[in-house]
């Protein structure tokens, strides 16, 4: 049997799992201007439009001359450690325990984020980047350590849109998304808050994710860069350094999204 | 079949006197309103109404209602009344509704929303159960689907008399229907895989390719099949190959239609008298149906998940056959709109776009991510005006879908 690979055997378009201009970890060699997006276990952490992060980063990339390429890395395979920027989403409870167990003994992550590259974590991949969170009946499990969480089981289930303030400190925008998690998480000493919630429930205490040094984790999906295309751009200079903006016309639809999503919800 | 007691026969003459007020007044087509009375009458209406009955439960992500209307088009063959929620009222007042309104049915064939399998198990003590696919939906207010499965699994293992028609193809499927004593397997397919990757058994990584697949780690794997879906063509137990030739497009249908003729089989019809019956069926509650505009030929077609998706670009007219996309985000379509970003809309490049909905704006951002050029429009209406007489395919989500309907009057 061929190993597993997300295919779509009656389309004549690039596979689902393998965006285009694509490649298999070491495939390519980087030019001086390219960044290498590593998207981590969307056969285990993909379960709420995760990979939008991955095309909008892509986009913004590209837009400004900067070759961005796609690597996708299921659970079954390597995480390479030379990457810029790694994605992590979303999960139900069983495939999140599998993917902090292979991640812990695959180290690939760990030692990137060590290394000074960028990290992005969303809800389920949020709560793996921390000492631990919550599995199928709330039991602890070992996350991996990277951000300085820890992460329970609420009473209830946040769901819903929500906005939240993002420290002033990394100049990005009022942040706008929506989520779906019964996580509560608290913060030690070594992460920060990334925002205050000003509608929703966040980490459960008024606060919304956390980060520290590059490494960036929230619950918001939405995708939460589809709709905040400003912390889009915030993960995409840490890794290249400054940016130059976007042309107007480039910004106009996410513009609009987020006017939208932002009046829709009581302030 | 036995006599109802007289407060079960009262709810339902209520209830159907409300339903026909609903229909009459314009307000909907009926469907839930009349088992709403009766059941707040008498909480146990359903399952006085389901005593000395054949019942077909039917249930999935995607397919439920067409697959619902095929088995009762299938059924017909026998000649006798068939109750069916042919509307796509799935929950316990549709149901009930159903079989009140067909007192003289001895079969029912209903559709039963994913989340109610277990307790509509336990009320109408089914003769079979159909389960087609089980996917990423309305993830706000859905329950997880590996949660899903594993109710499922555990109801079926509680109902030994009970026959269970199953797509092999889908691994929670496989999964969930391995707790019943009786399971028919059908090869039906799986396109969309995105869910499937993790064995629900250990959680380890699935092996899959074109047609198998086994856990790496436990003894899990796919069943074999007893109907098979080959392309165009139906693979019966005993061997026998059929052309299906649906009226209804696609492959998704070509698969519902070959899990409905394994469950007539259950009830002794044969495929060689069912068949003809299934192709007389052109469209389903609304889906499907082609009708004209100003000149413009507009083919409706429903698509409410990620995997719905997908099979909906499989039965796109081709380029540059135009395409009308219509998103909400109510509560019956999921309030998160997050899901447009697992479907890949590169496949409409080079064809016009058209989008609408509550949430075009979502989509606009969207497809531009993808590199698909748009149009933004203000409705079905206004998109018809946009594009030159002809063919014109819509794809809409639930309540975008019913909107759609209503601007169009209603077409069936």
């Amino acid at each position: 049997m061929t190993p597993p690979r997300h295919r779509a055997p009656e389309s004549a378009q690039p596979a689902w799992g393998e965006p285009e201009r694509a490649s298999r970890p070491g495939r390519r060699r980087r030019g001086p201007s390219s960044l290498r997006l590593v998207w981590v276990y969307p056969d285990l952490l993909s379960t709420y439009g995760d990979r939008g992060n991955l095309l909008v980063l892509q986009r913004r990339a590209r837009l400004r001359g900067l070759e961005a390429e796609a690597v996708v890395v299921n659970a079954d395979e390597p995480v390479p450690r030379s990457g810029d920027i790694y994605l992590l989403g979303g999960g139900e409870d069983l495939p999140q325990i599998l993917a902090a167990r292979r991640l812990s003994a695959d180290g690939g992550l760990a030692a990137a984020a060590g290394s000074g590259a960028v990290v992005l974590a969303v809800c389920a991949g949020y709560q793996v980047m921390g000492a631990e969170f919550g599995g199928a009946d709330g039991e602890p499990v070992p996350g991996l350590g990277i951000l300085d969480i820890r992460s329970g089981r609420g009473e209830r289930r946040g769901v819903g849109e929500i906005v939240a303030d993002v420290d002033p400190g990394l100049g990005v925008p009022r942040l706008t998304g929506f989520e779906n998690h019964q996580g509560m998480t608290r913060l030690g000493p070594q992460a920060r808050p990334l925002a205050r919630v000003t509608t929703g429930v966040g980490n459960g205490d008024g606060t919304e994710g956390a980060y520290a040094g590059k490494v960036l984790g929230t619950y918001l999906h939405g995708p939460v860069l589809a709709r905040n295309p400003g912390l889009a751009d915030l993960l995409l200079s840490w890794a290249a350094g400054p940016l130059t903006p976007l042309a107007g016309a480039d910004e106009e639809w996410a513009r609009r999204l987020r006017e939208e999503r932002l009046a829709v919800v009581p302030a | 079949m036995r006599k109802l007691p007289l407060r079960a026969r009262l709810a339902t003459t209520v209830g159907g006197a409300a339903g026909r007020v609903s229909r009459l007044s314009g307000r909907g087509d009926g469907s839930v309103i009349g088992g709403v009375v009766g059941l707040r009458m008498e909480p146990d209406l359903l399952r006085l109404l389901a005593v000395g009955r054949q019942i077909v439960l039917v249930t999935g992500t995607n397919g439920k209602t067409t697959t619902t209307r095929l088995i009762t088009a299938a059924l017909s063959v026998l000649g006798m009344e068939v109750a069916s929620n042919a509307f796509g009222a799935n929950m316990e007042a549709g149901l009930a509704s159903a079989l009140g309104q067909a007192r003289g049915a001895l079969f029912g064939v209903l559709e039963v929303d994913e989340r109610y399998l277990p307790a509509m198990i336990d009320v109408t003590a089914p003769r079979v159960v159909t389960l087609l696919n089980l996917s990423r939906d309305q993830m706000d207010r859905a329950a997880e689907i590996w949660l899903v499965a594993r109710r499922w699994r555990e109801a079926l293992a509680n109902t030994p008399d009970c026959q269970v028609i199953a797509n092999a193809d889908d691994p929670l499927i496989a999964w969930a229907a391995g707790g019943a004593k009786r399971v028919t397997w059908v090869a039906a397919g799986q396109r969309w895989r995105e869910d499937s990757w993790c064995c629900p058994d250990c959680g380890s990584h699935l092996l899959r390719d074109e047609i198998d697949w086994r856990c790496g780690e436990c003894t899990f794997a796919r069943p074999s099949t007893r109907w098979v879906l080959d392309e165009e063509s139906v693979i019966d137990t005993r061997g026998r190959v059929r052309e299906l030739s649906l009226a209804l497009p696609g492959r998704a249908n070509r698969a519902n239609a070959v899990v409905a003729l394994a469950v007539a089989d259950m009830f002794g019809v044969d495929m060689d008298q069912a068949l003809p019956r299934l192709r007389e069926v052109t469209s389903v509650a609304g889906r499907y149906t082609q009708l004209e505009r100003d000149g413009r030929r507009l083919r409706l077609l429903l698509a409410k998940n990620p995997a719905g998706w997908l099979e909906a670009f499989d039965v796109l007219a081709p380029a540059p056959t135009p395409v009308l996309l219509a998103v909400n985000a109510r509560v019956p379509d999921g309030k998160d709109t997050s899901w447009l970003w697992d479907v890949d809309y590169r496949l409409l490049r080079g064809r016009p776009v058209l989008v609408a909905g509550e949430r075009r704006i979502d989509l606009a951002v969207r497809l531009e991510a993808d590199e698909v050029e748009f149009e933004l429009t203000d409705g079905v209406d206004d998109a018809v005006q946009r594009v030159p007489p002809g063919p014109l395919d819509v794809i809409a989500n639930y309540t975008a879908f019913q909107q759609i309907r209503t601007a169009l009057g209603r077409a069936e």
